[in-house]
């Protein structure tokens, strides 16, 4: 289920396999260009490592993989996102790796729109609402639901297929 | 900086004297006590009144004073001390907490319960509970309960110039001195500044009474128990002189006569008892998150530290060389001495215990006795804190499911009363916990018959004993027949195991049918900062803890291949399996001709870690790993370097357990 947008917020954007995506500023704490990431041996492969934020060593998720869009390497417009973000009651900072971020933009609740229930790539449940900017759609994403859970991907198809096990 | 609350700090008080209470209650032998451990209790119960009336906490002051009349009684010797009024003690002590509880909101009291507790002591000490009811705590002491002979004491006392705005009126000290006997108040005047550097909340007097009682100085000390810290005060006894009748009044100004009088009765002991207040151990009430940041900031001092020798190397400049070595001896020290404040007697945890076991035993009609040993071992208030839970799951399993009931152990030939003992000891790093009963010990059969019935075990599985006792650790496993109140609901030893895991801890059973069980926890002191081996795989670097380093040697390639691909290495004679790092993260490609091994200790073996490169030592303040690692297993947790890199804490029981499951899906794959 997603929440109602009913005020006025900002939002940064950021882009993943050409699609555009925004989280509300709020649960974002700075954007940091990639620097060096330590792979935690063992860990599942959207987990890409832990990044040094000033002195804190905060884990950075390949946000292609955790929605199941297919890899690419980083480039030099990739950069790591940090998020704080309420999981389960406890403030947690994460990173995630996006092909790149470009804007807090303000949106009005009457430019946003309820996710469609049909004709949609990805699943509803972990998105707020689709927003509009010129011709572009913005998916606003419920960043923290996407989190709450260890292993999601945020297409459609791979639920399906996740359903059947 | 901000005057602390004087209402919470007798919140905190009153917490640690009725630990005290109970502590005490539960030690005393009924039939013959010790005289100190009853004045003990009736100094705690008339602290809690004393202080309680003085913030505000009413209920609380004319309850307690019901107990502290009993308790004087057991003092002079004219009531009898009995378990059941330890029991009643114990109750009231309850009350107390319910009642201090309830004024902050946190608890409800249970109507009536005061007045049953009250009752009940009425009872035993043969009073009337209606009358001593409605009297109030001031009025109840009696004035002339001479027990002592009577004796003179000089009492000096200067007040902490702060006390009033604690709360304390000096006044009212006085004249609870003069209700203990012929007493002589002389106010000293030479601390008042000029008038203009007069405060109004400020103290400047001091006071010397000669005071001539039969209560002894326990009693007088009972007057001055709020104020002692701070305050100058001295209570000497005077050799017999006869003290003149005074009119019992402050006397308005010291004359010239009676300033020579006092110097008169104790010419010599003048000056030294002026000179210092009575030495004491000072102790400083600190709040928990001072201390916590203190410690993050000394991690990220130690830290930084590490960063500015790794730069000073490079300069290679005496000049520079010798301050950054001296800094790097003082942050060492700094960090050692921090880490020691937070350090905490394993003991206060101890006696919650005892009354858990006291409770729990007569709930469950067994006769138990709870021994406990090393109560003064010390460990990271951290690690303390979050031990408590998992002890308390596991005391209650001996005394439920450990120890049998009475006429079970009779049969048996076993003494009627059982007995847990719980001990701390050191042992280099770590601290090990043991719980050990004499109860029936584990039934492997039992145990293997459920866990096979759960589906945690195949019926064909071949078992060590030590590898049927784990199984009990297992998710979903109880053998408990019966759902008790005390335990068994099938959540219980995996969730101790779990937290003991999250402490870095281990926890080992040990078992004979019917001899009893021991369970030993082995735990870290801190969870803070570790020293650390630093090694690197690839261009990754990891920490490997040195509390489990015994010592480093190489590996050639062409070692490798001669043992027929079997991962042992032969080291002064013993063959030692070995795990290899670089395989097992994935690895593949620049693997060194001349590899280390750090051979570590694992639960009584020793097991060599394959490395590239073995960097030397590294002081590693820990970072947990966010809840995103929770279920790697090989990594406890991260540091960061001094280039600003971060390098990851091997954890090595995981990485024992992974190994352990990466050979036997080989295995699997070959079959």
């Amino acid at each position: 289920m997603s929440t109602v947008i009913n005020e006025t917020a900002q939002y940064i954007t950021f882009k993943l396999g050409g699609e555009l995506f925004a989280i509300n500023v709020g649960q974002v704490r700075e954007v940091l260009e990639i620097s060096q990431i330590t792979r935690v041996p063992t860990a599942p492969g959207y987990m890409r490592g832990v990044v040094n934020v000033r002195g804190r060593a905060i884990p950075v998720v390949d946000l292609r993989m955790k929605f199941g869009l297919p890899k690419a390497s980083d480039t030099v417009n990739s950069r790591v996102v940090v998020m704080e973000l309420e999981l389960d009651g406890e403030t947690t900072v994460v990173g995630g790796i996006a092909d790149s971020v470009h804007e807090v933009i303000e949106l009005e609740p009457g430019q946003i729109n309820p996710p469609p229930r049909i004709a949609m790539r990805w699943r509803t449940e972990l998105i707020q609402g689709m927003g509009r900017r010129g011709d572009e759609f913005i998916i606003i994403l419920d960043i923290a639901a996407v989190f709450s859970s260890d292993d999601i991907a945020l297409v459609e198809s791979a639920t399906e297929a996740a359903a059947a096990t | 900086m901000s005057q602390p609350n004087p209402v919470n700090t007798f919140l905190l008080e009153a917490g640690d004297l009725l630990g005290q209470i109970e502590e005490i209650v539960l030690d005393v032998d009924a039939a013959s006590p010790d005289p100190e451990d009853i004045n003990r209790l009736f100094r705690a119960f008339h602290t809690i009144k004393g202080s309680g009336a003085m913030f505000g906490f009413d209920d609380v002051a004319a309850f307690t004073h019901h107990v502290e009349t009993a308790l004087d009684q057991v003092r002079e010797g004219s009531l009898k001390l009995s378990s059941e009024l330890l029991e009643v003690v114990l109750a009231a002590k309850d009350q107390i907490k319910t009642l201090l509880d309830a004024a902050q909101g946190e608890a409800a009291v249970v109507p009536g319960s005061g007045e049953k507790i009250i009752e009940e002591l009425a009872a035993l000490t043969g009073h009337g509970g209606a009358t001593a009811a409605t009297s109030t705590p001031a009025a109840a002491k009696p004035a002339a309960a001479d027990v002592l002979p009577r004796q003179t004491f000089r009492i000096r006392f200067r007040p902490d110039r702060a006390l009033m705005v604690s709360g304390t009126n000096p006044v009212s000290l006085l004249n609870e001195l003069r209700e203990l006997g012929e007493c002589t108040v002389v106010a000293k005047t030479d601390a008042i500044p000029p008038l203009g550097e007069i405060q109004a909340d400020q103290i400047y007097f001091s006071w010397e009474i000669t005071l001539t009682t039969g209560r002894g100085q326990n009693a007088i000390k009972d007057v001055f128990i709020f104020v002692e810290d701070g305050s100058e005060l001295s209570i000497e006894p005077v050799a017999a002189l006869p003290i003149p009748d005074e009119p019992r009044k402050t006397a308005p100004e010291p004359t010239l006569a009676e300033a020579a009088r006092f110097g008169d009765l104790a010419p010599a002991g003048r000056a030294s008892a002026l000179k210092k207040p009575p030495t004491k151990d000072a102790t400083v009430r600190v709040p928990s998150e001072k201390l916590d940041r203190l410690v993050n900031l000394v991690g990220e001092l130690v830290m930084n530290q590490s960063r500015l020798s790794q730069v000073a190397s490079r300069f290679n400049e005496a000049d520079l060389d010798v301050p950054v070595e001296e800094i790097e001896r003082l942050v060492s020290e700094l960090r050692d001495s921090v880490l020691g404040i937070r350090m905490m007697p394993i003991g206060t945890t101890f006696n919650r215990f005892k009354r858990l076991v006291h409770d729990l035993s007569t709930e469950l009609g067994k006769e138990i006795h709870l021994v406990t040993e090393g109560a003064e071992t010390e460990l990271d208030k951290t690690v303390l804190d979050q031990l408590g839970d998992p002890l308390v799951h596991l005391i209650r399993n001996s005394l439920d499911h450990g120890i049998e009931a009475v006429d079970v152990r009779e049969q048996r030939g076993k003494p009627r009363q059982g007995t847990i003992r719980l001990a701390a000891v050191h042992t280099g790093s770590n601290v090990v916990v043991t719980i050990q009963d004499d109860g029936q010990g584990l039934d492997t059969a039992a145990i293997r018959a459920k866990a096979v019935e759960k589906k945690l075990a195949t019926p064909d599985a071949n078992l060590s004993e030590k590898e049927v006792f784990n199984l009990i650790f297992l998710p979903g496993f109880s053998t408990a027949k019966a759902i008790t109140s005390v335990s068994g609901r099938g959540v219980g030893m995996d969730v101790v195991k779990r937290q003991i895991d999250a402490l870095r801890g281990t926890v080992s059973i040990a078992s004979e049918v019917g001899k009893g069980t021991t369970i030993s926890l082995t735990l870290p002191l801190t969870l803070a900062i570790i020293d650390g081996l630093l090694v690197e795989i690839g261009d990754d670097q990891f920490i490997v803890p040195m509390s489990v380093v015994t010592e480093n040697v190489e590996l050639r390639r062409s070692d490798r291949a001669r043992n027929n691909g079997r991962n042992v290495v032969a080291v002064r004679g013993d063959l030692i399996p070995y795990i290899h790092l670089r395989e097992m993260f994935g690895q593949e490609e620049g693997e060194p001709e001349i590899e280390k091994i750090v051979i570590v200790r694992h639960e009584d073996q020793r097991v060599g870690l394959v490395d590239d490169r073995v960097l030397g030592s590294h002081q590693t303040v820990i970072q947990s790993l966010s809840r995103f690692y929770r279920n790697i297993e090989i990594v406890s947790g991260a540091t960061i370097m001094g280039d600003g890199r971060v390098a990851l804490i091997l954890d090595l029981a995981g990485v024992v357990r992974s190994a352990a499951t990466i050979s036997k899906q080989l295995q699997e794959i070959s079959v």
